[in-house]
């Protein structure tokens, strides 16, 4: 199978755009990135079908090997309606965030951004109040109610609380959140 | 024989229902009755494909008339036809959630007439990929399943669904490049896309190539499967699709994934090249996504973290290539479709009745709704692999599996299976000590929902800002029960499913059936490489 340089070359230029520009944030680079990338892969369907030939219509005087091969082509037709699609929907998303936020970039994403910022998983283990053992009022507390609830158990738990003696842990019904 | 012929309707009904409910876009009733009726009507069909898989064995239907090497084929063995009938039931049950919720809400919430067009779109993708012997229809399977899966996920056009689609689209369209570059690829070094003819030509290529398509093959469809490195995306947006989109997602899309993977590992490349990059994959799959699960408070994030986790358990069953374990990763493929969709509809349920999906804000479930708490409460020790669960015993036969095998990395991934299903159960031991177990009043920013009289509970004001809204539509907990009697079903028919799952699975390392279903009796098929030997 031989294959044509020039073809070569201009996948291998839309390839490193469009991943270069599948890299930005903002969306309609990345929406051009992937229709750069859809083209490149096009060409390289188009690429393993070898040299071009004579349109695949059969005639009993050409042999074979001189007709183009079909299937590439149509393979790249399919891919190329799909892609049209794709990039349909990109748009109606893009110009959808446009009209939600007024802008064009990604956004973070909102859960990712504060588990990243909780400092440990185990409020317990880095909590400001060391004097306190038993772990059920603690967690109410780091846990951010801090207003009625914290009190209630700080004023609970005061006498005899100086880490000396942490409270038999009962069975409580509430107990599993840690 | 003849039933098989009729595999490809398992395509057209679902397209047909989507052209119907397309025409009926203003008729929600007709709708509704149009695509439970032929979704049903797949699902019985489908049921048909498998008994014919079961006694007459492997069959493939040409389409078009075109022979095998250059027309489409599509293949109906054990496998595929099981892998059909647990997608079906479980999209049908979905789809009857779905119309419940759509009822009780009046609509407002999304625009549903489109949903019906859509999810129909997105059954016949499903079912086409499944059924495609051919790896181009597979990349078009896979195409029209995404399509219609980029709508479903933004279905309404909010905010966070919006930026969440943005991550989910741009992914899927990466890894369908990457599928595609492969096809070209793979069309370039052998001149066909026919899979069964794949397998008698790839065998024929020199080391390097063939490990470089299948090293392709198995990113794109990684990243459907959401594998380890690959899964990145997975957890950022299943979970704020609406209730029974995340759940079909979370139950088809990556299956469709591990099945493209199973057919690459079994069908076109079998032996053992790349068993010890995927087992290496299968092990962080599963300890990495389990961490994550428990640090989410999520219940829906926590549970795709579970989702990318248990995906490692498949890809382990997969990876080592004998009949025992991937015997064990189709049981388990089958098993877990049920079970993670119906944790997702409980889900749903438990935001509707307790007005979050937070375990912060979430209490007192368990007395609120006992019945919720029993719905929750089965499918999550199923997924945790607790003894009597069908979770167990799928997990029982990859352990053996890895034990038979007993290689020091088979021995690490048998600690590690071990290590995330006892992480699992802490997880949702986690959602359910803290949603269901303690009081409101405990939780860290109590719902008002849940602390609000019980009067004014069920549809008072107060309970929601629209007081129409009923908080457990009966069609809601009718299908999400439904799901959960057939996951444990799996449980009591364990054994014929193991039988059916060992056969499926001894025919798929055999090949013979599979290439001569496909190619004629005639042809001769190369001979089955040597586990163990350097293939």
């Amino acid at each position: 199978m031989s294959i044509n340089l020039t073809l070569l070359i201009v996948m291998g230029a839309l390839y490193a755009c469009g991943i270069y520009l599948i890299l930005e944030r903002s969306l309609t680079r990345v929406l051009l990135g992937l229709m750069l990338l859809a083209n490149a892969t096009n060409l390289l369907i188009l690429a393993t079908g070898g040299y071009a030939g004579l349109a695949p219509l059969f005639s009993k005087d050409i042999a074979a090997q001189d007709y183009n091969d079909p299937l590439p082509q149509a393979l790249i037709l399919t891919s190329i309606v799909i892609s049209f699609a794709v990039t349909a929907f990109m748009l109606g998303i893009i110009y959808r965030t446009w009209v939600l936020a007024r802008q064009d970039d990604i956004q973070d994403d909102v859960e990712d951004l504060r588990v990243a910022e909780t400092p440990s998983f185990d409020a317990e283990d880095d909590a400001e109040v060391p004097a306190e053992t038993s772990e059920f009022p603690l967690a109410t507390v780091t846990a951010g109610a801090r207003e009625m609830p914290a009190e209630d158990a700080a004023a609970e738990e005061q006498p005899g609380s100086l880490n000396v003696d942490p409270r038999p842990m009962e069975a409580s019904p509430e107990g599993g959140g840690q | 024989m003849n039933i098989a012929a009729l595999a490809p309707l398992a395509v057209v009904l679902p397209i047909l229902g989507a052209a119907l409910t397309f025409l009926l876009i203003r008729h929600s009733r007709a709708q509704r009755a149009v695509s439970i009726a032929l979704l049903s009507l797949t699902l019985a069909l489908e049921c048909l494909l498998l008994a014919s898989a079961w006694e007459s064995g492997t069959a493939a239907v040409t389409i078009g008339g075109w022979l095998p090497p250059w027309g489409i084929v599509m293949v109906v063995d054990q496998f595929s036809s099981l892998m059909l009938v647990v997608s079906s039931a479980v999209s049908l049950a979905v789809l009857v959630y779905a119309t419940g919720q759509g009822m009780a809400d009046g609509d407002q919430d999304a625009p549903v007439s489109i949903f019906h067009p859509t999810y129909l779109i997105l059954v016949a993708g499903v079912s086409n990929a499944f059924l495609s012997g051919d790896l181009f229809n597979l990349y078009v399977g896979f195409e029209i399943l995404l399509t219609a899966s980029y709508v479903l996920m933004t279905l309404g056009g909010t905010g966070p669904r919006i930026r969440a689609g943005v991550t989910y689209v741009v992914v899927s369209v990466v890894s369908s490049v990457l599928f595609l570059i492969a096809i070209a690829m793979v069309y370039g070094a052998t001149g066909t896309v026919n899979m069964a003819d794949l397998a008698m030509k790839l065998g024929e290529l020199d080391q390097g190539t063939r490990t470089l398509l299948h090293v392709m093959l198995l990113v794109a469809f990684g990243i459907k499967a959401a594998v380890f490195p690959l899964s990145f995306w997975l957890p950022d947006s299943y979970p704020t699709a609406p209730a029974p989109v995340t759940a079909v997602f979370a139950g088809l899309l990556t299956k469709v994934g591990v099945y493209a993977m199973v057919r690459t590992e079994t069908l076109l490349f079998p032996g053992d090249a790349l068993n010890t990059p995927l087992m290496v994959a299968a092990l962080l799959t599963m300890v990495v996504g389990i961490l994550g699960a428990l640090a989410q408070s999520d219940v829906k994030r926590l549970l795709s973290f579970t989702l990318v986790s248990h995906i490692g358990y498949m890809v382990f069953g997969l990876a080592m290539s004998s009949a025992a374990g991937l015997a064990a990763a189709v049981f388990y493929v089958a098993h877990h479709i049920t079970i993670q969709t119906s944790l997702f509809l409980v889900t749903g349920l438990i935001e509707r009745r307790g007005g979050s999906s937070s375990v912060d804000r979430l209490g007192g479930l368990a007395k609120l709704s006992p019945l919720l708490a029993l719905l929750f409460f089965v499918p999550a020790m199923n997924l945790a692999g607790i003894p009597p669960f069908s979770g167990f015993l799928g997990k029982v036969g990859l352990l053996q599996a890895g034990v038979e095998l007993g290689t020091p990395l088979a021995y690490a991934l048998v600690v590690g299976g071990v290590v995330t299903s006892l992480l699992t159960l802490l997880a949702v031991a986690r959602v359910w000590n803290r949603a269901f177990w303690r009081r409101p009043t405990d939780a860290e920013h109590p719902d008002p929902v849940l602390l609000a009289a019980p009067a004014a509970r069920v549809s008072g004001p107060g309970a929601k800002p629209n007081d129409t809204v009923t908080l457990l539509p009966r069609t809601m907990v009718g299908s999400t029960m439904g799901l959960v009697v057939i996951g444990v079903a799996l449980t009591l028919f364990a054994g014929p499913l193991f039988e059916l799952s060992g056969h499926a699975a001894r025919d798929m390392l055999d090949r013979t059936p599979y290439i001569h279903a496909v190619l004629g009796d005639g042809s001769p098929v190369p001979a089955a490489p040597v586990v163990g030997g350097g293939r």
